[in-house]
Parts: C-alpha cells; structure tokens; sequence
C-alpha cells in the first residue's frame, strides 16, 4: 500500500514535470517577445540574452501608438476580423442548422464541396482572385479580404456549428412547432440560446483566422489605407533597418484580441470537438 | 430527418409546405454561394491560367501557350528543390506536431489540482496568429536581438552563433521548428476530445483484471484512439502542405529559394515575380499531386476495410 502510494507521488511528480517543460516551451516564445518590447533602445544590442532588462521602458508602446500607421492598420485589421467572425458565424449556423436537422436533395454535394475546399491549396486562387476582384473593386479594399476570408472560413465553421446542434435534441424545436411557431422562429427563440458556446466558439474561430491571414492581404492590398495589421508588421520587418522595439511592441498588440478571445472560448472547443467525436 | 417530424407537425398549407421544402436551401444557400464563387470559380480560371501566358504588368500577355509552362517546370530545378522540401517540410511538421500533441494530451487527460490553468497556458501557442510566430521565431534565432544561436552555440549545436534562416542548408528547420511549437496543441485538442470520449468504465474495469498503465494504453486507449489519429494526420498532412506562411513570413522561401515549398513558390511567384501564368501551372501540378495523394488514401481505406 505504502509502496504504490509512493509510486504515485513520484508519478504525478514526473507527469507535473513533464506539463511544465511544456509550459515553459509554450510561454518562453511569448515572453521573450515582451522582454524585447519593454527593453530601452540603448539596451536592446547590448543586452542581447539577459533573461530581463537592467531598466524597462514602454517608450517602443508609445512609438507605435504615434506612429499613426499602425494604428490605421489595426482599425483595419479589427474591422475586418469583426465582420467577417459576425458574418462566418451566422452563415455557418444556418448551413450548420441545415446539416444537422434536413435530409435533403444535394446535401451530399453541398457537404462534399465544403469537405473538398477545405483541403484545397488556397495560393491556387490567389491570381485568379485578384484579377477577378479587380475590376469589381475588390482590391485595396476591406470588403475584398471580409468576403475571401468568409468564405474561406465557412466549411470549418459550419461543420463546428453542426456538431453543436447535433447536441441539442430535436424534441425541442418540434415542440415549439406544434404549439404553432415556424421552425425559423423555433430556432431563434429557443435552439440559438442553447449553442451560445458554439456560437462564441465560431466567432473565435473565425476572427482569430481572420485576424492572422496575410497572403490574400499582401497580395489584395497595395495601398496603406487598406492594409492590415500583420502585412503592416511585415513590411516594418524587410526594411533595411530593423527597430526591433517597436516591432516587438507590435507584437504583443497584435496578440492582444486574439488572446483574450481564446482564453474565452479554449474549453467550449474541446467540448464543441468532443461532441462532433462522440456523434462520430 | 425531417420526414419523421412530419407526423407530428401539423401540416402547413400549399405555400407553406413548399417553403418547408425549400427551407434546407434557404440555410445553405449563402454560404454555398460564397464558396462557390470564390474557390470553385477561380480554381476552374486558374487551371486555365495554366495555360497562357499572363504576366500582371504586361497588358501584351494572355494568349495561350499551350503546355510551355509545365515543359519548363521540368527544367526548373528550383521546383524540384520546393517539391523536396515539401516532403522534407510535410512529414517533419507533422510528425513532431503528433508525437508532442499526443503525449500532451495523455498529460491532461485525467483531472488534477490546476488543470485548466495548465491547459489554457498549453495551449497557448495555437492562439498566436501564423505571421506572428513566424515573426516571433525569426527574431528567436536572430544573434541579434533571440537567446537561441547563443544557446545553440554554447551547447556545442552551432560552431557560431549565427541565424540557421540566413543558411541555405539549414534555413528550412527554422520555419519548422515554429510549426511544430505552433501546431502540437491543435493535435492535443483533437486527441484530448477523442480521449475524453472513451468510457471510463472500460479503463476500470481493465485497472481491476490487474492491467498495468502501458498495457492499458496499448490494448484500450490506442484502439480508441486510432479513427481519430488516422483522420486528423491525413488531414493534417494537406492541410501543412498547403500552408507556406511561416516560410513565406521567415524566409521569403530563401536565401536564394533554397527554403521554398511548393506553396511558397507558389505565392512568390504571383507576388514577387507577378507570373500569374507559370504560378498556376505550379499550382495545377500541386493540386494533381494531392489528388494523387487523397486517391491513394481513399485506396488505401478501401483495402483495410475490406481486410477487416
């Protein structure tokens, strides 16, 4: 008894072991990331591998902000990202809805298609969508990117949503529909408020993938009033001096959104994915 | 589905019922569209692309060249360079995304004190946007301003402390190295949903025919696990094939397209070289390829299933 008691202290101790060598790996990029953000200019050759400047300043934060560049870029990248997570989210929960209740002529297809897409290398597009975006007015446009990156976001997004409804009985919305609503409105008023989680889980989704997207943006948009923040952060990179502080500081700005979204959402997806496992 | 629910509804009118026929297209439709026009459409235009000759600042170009691209393609040894690279880039990304995911999500797969800090802190790195890890490990392995060629050099790794990105024979394990930081937790996700959906009981009840912990893990958790590991690296196996962000972020496919793969050479020759004509042929031979792949797959499947 004695004997495995201490087999399992040492067990859990290699198993706390083993998580914070992960951790570890998985923060240090991160924090690395800041160290250099907040490191003096005078610091940051010199200081090259000190865990932790001698001083600290936020002076890099404040040259970002004034630099009025990157604060258009930004807007830009948070109005993009925002509209299409909006738009993703209600077209893949309708699509989603209609794979999870209907049986109908074509779903075959329909799925298909969204299974196939989503294997497809993209960069085959890249050149027939800028020249068919072109004369529509599409490039050097944020429109362009939100109806590229819907698109591209929809396949994933509605079969993440499927598998939310797939998790709600369907006795609930029959019930509503013999007390005389229509199954639209049994599927506003009582199934969208039970797949909140999946709902705030498709929004995530698709804003941060929104938010990291940079081939369609580097090639679909020249001018800087359209540009977004990654293509921005790039071109600071290729120019022939680099300012690392402000790059970093950058950086960690443009971790921000995406890191307050999916410490919110992180466990509906593991709970949105075991259900599409369980339904199997 | 729906027919079944028909018996209990009351049934709808004339306009009504056609409207209940109508309403799976009316939900699909929208997204179908979209898809629709920006991927199918412009798959078929850019096959087509293939074909001719179209440069993007030269209004001369667009008339039709036959197969001349691809008889370049032949002798461009810088695409037989990225095709290489490609495999290179494909298997070591995924197998190491695979092997650390796994042993990930056996660590988080029983409850303890911490957990869910644990695991939100873990699973970190997926949430990072794809330019900026790319960025991120560009200045890590930058002597300048990142610990790790010091490190690498102090450990007796490097001869210097030089940038591995800037070395031709070694400038593609940079992007690697931030996949693989990159992508374990999506492995773990997906591997921790399926391991939280085998039944407990079937665990205990092996724990109490006296099974120890590796001879459950091979006979219970492995089985279990196996639909799931087969589907998510044979996707996982395009969809890395496919992604040329990180190399295009780090190292441009360079220095002198000695990092590219097929995807990034793909990109930068639309984008830098603005050879919309010779990229889709590149493209075209891409996605033949990958057909081939999914055929074999397919084929594959088939004779396991059939052998079971």
């Amino acid at each position: 008894m004695r004997g495995s008691t201490l087999k399992r202290g040492g067990l859990w101790t290699l198993h706390y072991a083993a998580l914070a060598i992960y951790m570890a790996v998985a923060m240090f990029p991160l924090y690395w990331l800041f160290k250099v953000s907040v490191t003096p200019n005078d610091l940051i050759y010199s200081g090259g591998v000190q865990f932790w400047p001698a001083r600290t300043s936020w002076e890099h934060y404040a040259t970002v902000i004034r630099t009025g560049d990157f604060l258009l870029y930004f807007r830009n990248s948070i109005i993009v990202s925002s509209v299409t997570a909006a738009v993703t989210t209600v077209l893949a929960a309708a699509a989603g809805y209609a794979f999870s209740r209907f049986t109908f002529r074509g779903k075959f297809w329909i799925v298909g298609l969204m299974l196939v897409t989503q294997m497809f290398p993209l960069v085959i597009v890249i050149a027939p969508i800028f020249r068919m975006f072109g004369p529509l007015g599409l490039t050097n446009s944020l429109t362009g990117l939100i109806i590229i990156y819907t698109a591209f976001n929809i396949p994933f997004a509605t079969f993440l949503m499927q598998s939310f409804f797939d998790g709600i009985p369907k006795d609930l919305e029959e019930a509503a529909m013999i007390d005389g609503a229509t199954r639209f409105k049994a599927l506003l008023q009582i199934i969208a408020p039970l797949t909140l989680p999946g709902l705030a889980a498709t929004l995530g989704f698709s804003f941060t993938a929104a938010w990291s997207e940079i081939l369609f943006a580097m090639m679909l948009n020249s001018s800087s009033s359209s540009t977004t923040f990654p293509v921005g952060l790039l071109s600071f990179s290729t120019r022939a001096t680099v300012d690392y502080g402000p790059m970093t500081a950058s950086g960690v700005l443009a971790l921000i959104p995406v890191c307050v979204f999916f410490l919110l959402i992180q466990r509906y997806l593991v709970q949105g994915l075991t259900a599409g496992a369980v339904k199997g | 589905m729906a027919a079944d629910t028909n018996v209990q509804i009351p049934q709808p009118g004339g306009s009504r019922r056609l409207l209940a026929t109508l309403e799976p297209y009316l939900y699909t439709f929208p997204g179908v569209f979209l898809i629709a026009a920006t991927t199918l459409v412009p798959v078929v235009i850019g096959i087509s692309y293939a074909f001719r000759d179209i440069m993007l600042l030269d209004p001369m170009s667009g008339g039709y060249v036959g197969l001349t691209h691809f008889r370049d393609l032949m002798h461009d040894g810088n695409f037989w360079n990225a095709l290489g690279n490609t495999a290179i880039w494909t298997v070591s990304c995924v197998v190491l995304q695979f092997v650390f995911g796994l042993i990930l999500a056996l660590l988080l797969n029983r409850p303890f004190p911490g957990r869910g800090v644990i695991q939100a802190i873990v699973f970190l790195p997926w949430a990072v946007p794809t330019f900026l890890v790319g960025l991120n490990w560009g200045w890590l392995l930058n002597p300048v301003v990142g610990p790790l060629p010091h490190w690498a050099y102090a450990l007796g790794l490097m001869s210097a402390p030089d940038n591995i990105l800037s070395d031709p024979h070694r400038a593609l394990w940079g992007p690697i190295i931030a996949g693989v930081w990159w992508g374990t937790p999506f492995f773990a996700i997906t591997l921790l949903a399926a391991l939280q959906s085998i039944p407990k009981e079937i665990h205990e009840a092996a724990e109490i025919d006296g099974a120890g912990t590796f001879e459950r893990f091979r006979s219970i958790t492995l089985p279990f696990l196996a639909p799931t590991i087969a589907i998510t690296v044979l996707l996982r196996t395009i969809w890395v094939a496919n992604s040329p962000e990180l190399i295009v972020v780090m190292t441009r496919g360079g220095p002198a397209d000695s990092s590219q793969i097929v995807a990034s050479y793909i990109f930068t020759q639309a984008f830098q070289g603005l050879d919309f004509g010779y990229a889709s042929a590149v493209a075209t031979v891409l996605v033949l390829l990958l057909l081939i792949y999914s055929a074999l797959l397919l084929a594959l499947r088939h004779a396991l299933l059939r052998a079971s």
